[in-house]
């Protein structure tokens, strides 16, 4: 397979969007009738690179060749028409068409604007044939389907246009075990073929079992390119990932946490999210979970907040009960979630109004808001925090995802928090304010803020905690202070869960 | 660095001139709103010189705009902070008719004054209330709900009245229309103090900030600790309210009530609250903007009566006004987001 053709060559691919450069100089080549993964954590530009490649995003410099050719597809269909299939993750059938009607969506047979029913149905029936799954009613409504199913629908749909790439992003998330065999048995049918693939997934031991070849992507570039999917140890794999491009600065730490628990979190359980999660959080100190994307984290710390409603399990402050947003709020714990423009910020609302959103009340008298006494307490966090640009009155939609961040915490300094629970706050901040967001976070420990935070940047966590949880699969499998654990061992823990599965958090 | 060298302790922020504060931004915000209105009345001078050559004539009719103008501005109000909050509320046109009818049954009536002006109200909150709790904790759509709303308060309108117009013999009610203070009428007077405390609610109170959070965004605001459940019932009972204020003036001014009144008024008040620059959205919206919204519809039913034009034609002009307002609008926030793109 290593001398056969290459059908697609990106070089130097850049993409940006207002505030972010989300493709910053990508390599990919793609052989035919080969499994090409793409492996890089949420945010690495995985699924900006594929829109590209499928016409939904325009890259603003770089070369695309398809076929040897020049190629730039204008919209969806003219790479569809160029022979590119994209399968995203959430399928994008029509639940109430039927499976025929799905697969030829947008290119219907038709006479004189009569649809040929039978000659779908038919031609459907052998794309469903060569997929190795010839029992799927041509008729049938999609929405009947199982999700491996529907998968199987979109796959179809794409050599309903003759497609010469299939890009499957994480086609296995949404698919039991043994339907994950099918997916593999398909994809060789399809190589066989000559059809080459693109697969995206986080898991490295589908990537070692259906992949040829491995491109690393890190903050939208390309960190490593073609190394074998079978025999790249998975320490290098993992390595150009999280990568070393990043240099992590972090503050020296001062103090240790001592007394009792502040938060205490026990046997907290969501069906098919996280079990048996149990943890304490001490007043100045910062506790770090290690894990990746789909681990559960993020929805732990969400059922902390009181965000979403635990299926079992007791989160209590200082001995008071947490069942609502409302009451971790009260009890002095304050969230700066994963998604910060669709879960924190009011984008069109000025700063200032943006960091009292929790607060603005208690500025208030009798329900009348004081932006004066809302202004100057913003201005001083702002000043604290070194926002920038510094006035408190701009839209924080004209703020960089580094100062963003920054309005988010300070919203949660100004309501006097003691304990800050922050999902990811590095995600989308560049180097630069990197360093001070840390900083940030050991100033909030200094003052006696306990901090609970979640990372998938391992080195993130290791440098910023006092001691580290690490989460896979929904449990917490290893607790450790920092100074007690590296990064191999914490990175083996979160891909393999190997080194003590079961043992206590 | 400038930065350095400020002192880490602000002041009190600068006091702001009000043209630049945002008490005068809705203004500058719908100057293509007054724009269309000036268009309006010159219109009117224009096809009708003789009447506009007569000051005191142009006086009244002043008055008689702003006086058609007063139950729909009322509603508009509540139906403003409904959008902004996220919402829409189709019932208002039927909660006025439940409350209007409510209140001037016999049984009601025999309770004077206080006791019809206390229905309406009471009634008015209650339905409000009802398509709140429906869709703060029933998780219905709000289009549904209060879809289903409307048409179920007209039904119960209907059932009370037993479809017969209800006269009014209550002359403290009835005198409402025709009041005067200081020249200005009583209708007028009470748009002017809705309007009034509508704008304070909005933009100087925590409810105000809260509506804005939540129609901004429903997650931040969830996420930051407001109560957005409780929070959504109190702005369809603020919409219920005002409808209840604007079912006393309508049964003032036709000194009765009946199950039809205030009909279509949910369009009139959507579409006032839109061309006055709320978006539907949510998020963003101005009781100002709301208010020339029902001026300029206003001033067109005035523009063709004294020109005695059918109100088809009304009708027509009424929807391209609404389309192109929304087109401006649409124009005027692609233009800024493509500046702040740069």
């Amino acid at each position: 397979m290593s001398d056969s053709e290459v059908v697609l060559q990106l070089n130097g691919v850049v993409k940006t969007f207002p505030g972010v450069r989300a493709l910053d100089g990508v390599e990919l080549e793609v052989r035919r009738g080969e499994v090409h993964c793409l492996l890089g954590q949420n945010g690495a530009g995985k699924s900006t690179l594929i829109k590209v490649l499928a016409g939904v995003h325009h890259a603003d410099e770089g070369s695309l060749s398809w076929l040897g050719e020049p190629f730039a597809p204008a919209t969806p269909q003219a790479a569809m028409r160029a022979g590119i299939a994209t399968i995203y993750q959430e399928l994008d059938l029509v639940d109430d068409l039927s499976v025929a009607e799905n697969a030829f969506l947008g290119h219907e047979e038709s006479r004189a604007g009569f649809l040929r029913r039978r000659s779908t149905s038919g031609r459907t029936r052998e794309i469903l044939a060569r997929l190795g799954h010839p029992q799927i009613p041509p008729r049938r409504l999609v929405r009947s389907l199982p999700a491996a199913g529907k998968q199987i629908v979109s796959m179809a749909r794409a050599l309903s246009h003759d497609a010469r790439l299939i890009v499957m992003d994480e086609p296995s998330a949404v698919l039991a075990h043994d339907e994950v065999e099918n997916l593999f048995r398909i994809i060789h049918e399809l190589t066989a073929q000559g059809i080459a693939v693109i697969y995206i997934s986080h898991r490295l031991e589908e990537i070692r079992e259906i992949g040829d070849r491995v491109t690393v992507l890190k903050d939208g570039r390309t960190t490593a390119a073609n190394l074998s999917a079978r025999d790249t140890p998975t320490r290098e794999l993992v390595s150009r990932m999280t990568g070393r491009s990043i240099e992590y600065v972090f503050p020296p730490r001062v103090g240790r946490a001592e007394g009792e628990p502040l938060l205490r979190v026990e046997g907290l359980t969501r069906e098919g999210e996280f079990a048996d999660a149990s943890l304490t959080v001490r007043a100045g100190e910062i506790v770090g979970i290690a894990g990746l994307v789909g681990s559960g984290r993020s929805e732990l710390l969400e059922t902390i907040f009181g965000a979403r409603k635990a299926d079992a399990g007791t989160v209590t402050v200082d001995g008071h009960p947490i069942r609502s947003i409302g009451s971790a709020v009260r009890h002095g714990i304050g969230m700066a979630p994963e998604e910060r423009k669709s879960q924190a910020l009011l984008l069109d609302e000025p700063t200032y109004r943006n960091m009292t959103l929790s607060s603005f009340s208690g500025y208030a008298r009798s329900g009348f808001t004081d932006t004066g006494k809302e202004r100057a307490a913003a201005e001083r966090i702002a000043d604290q925090l070194e926002l920038r640009p510094r006035s408190v009155e701009r839209a924080v939609r004209t703020l960089s995802g580094g100062n963003q961040q920054k309005v988010v915490v300070g919203r949660w300094l100004l309501d006097r928090t003691r304990l800050l629970l922050l999902d990811e706050p590095t995600r989308g901040v560049d180097v630069g304010a990197r360093a001070e967001l840390y900083e940030v976070i050991h100033n909030l420990a200094a003052n006696g803020v306990g901090v609970l935070l979640v990372s998938s940047e391992v080195p993130e966590v290791l440098g910023l905690a006092d001691r580290v949880l690490v989460m896979r699969e929904g449990h917490l499998i290893h607790e450790a202070p920092a100074e007690e654990i590296d990064e191999a061992t914490v990175l083996d823990l979160v891909m393999s869960g190997a080194l003590m599965e079961g043992e206590a958090a | 660095m400038t930065q350095q060298t400020l002192t880490k302790v602000p002041g009190p922020a600068p006091k702001q001139r009000w043209w630049k504060g945002d008490g005068a931004e809705p203004v500058r915000r719908n100057l293509g709103l007054v724009g269309v209105l000036v268009v309006l009345i010159i219109i009117g001078a224009v096809t009708r010189p003789e009447l506009y050559g007569d000051a005191s004539w142009v006086t009244g009719n002043t008055w008689t705009i702003l006086q058609q103008a007063s139950a729909i501005g009322v509603v508009t109000v509540g139906m403003t902070f409904v959008i902004i909050g996220g919402g829409i509320d189709l019932s208002v046109g039927a909660i006025i008719a439940v409350a209007g009818v409510w209140s001037t049954t016999l049984a009601t009536q025999s309770y004077g004054t206080a006791g019809m002006i206390f229905t309406a109200i009471v009634v008015g909150v209650v339905v409000g209330l009802i398509n709140g709790v429906l869709i703060s904790y029933g998780k219905l759509v709000p289009f549904i709900a209060t879809l289903a709303m409307m048409v179920a308060a007209r039904g119960l309108a209907a059932q009370i009245s037993g479809k017969q117009t209800q006269v009014s013999a209550d002359s403290t009610i009835n005198g409402i229309a025709s009041t005067k203070i200081l020249g200005v009428p009583m209708l007028v007077i009470i748009l002017a103090l809705v309007v009034a405390a509508g704008w304070v609610l909005l933009n100087r109170t925590t409810f105000g900030r809260r509506t804005v959070a939540i129609g901004g965004n429903v997650e931040a605001a969830r996420l930051a600790g407001i109560n957005v459940r409780l929070h959504t019932v109190l702005l369809y009972a603020l919409s219920g309210l005002c409808c209840g204020i604007a079912a006393i003036m309508l049964t003032s001014q036709a000194t009765s009530a009946q199950a039809a009144m205030a009909n279509l008024y949910e369009l009139d008040a959507i579409a006032a609250a839109i061309i006055g620059g709320t978006l539907l959205s949510g998020g963003r919206g101005t009781i100002v903007g709301a208010l020339f919204g029902v001026l300029v519809f206003s001033t067109i039913t005035n523009l063709f009566a004294i020109n005695n034009l059918s109100t088809e034609v009304q009708n027509m002009v009424k929807g391209g006004i609404i389309v192109a307002a929304v087109l401006v609008q649409q124009f005027r926030y692609r233009s800024l987001t493509q500046l702040l793109k740069r």
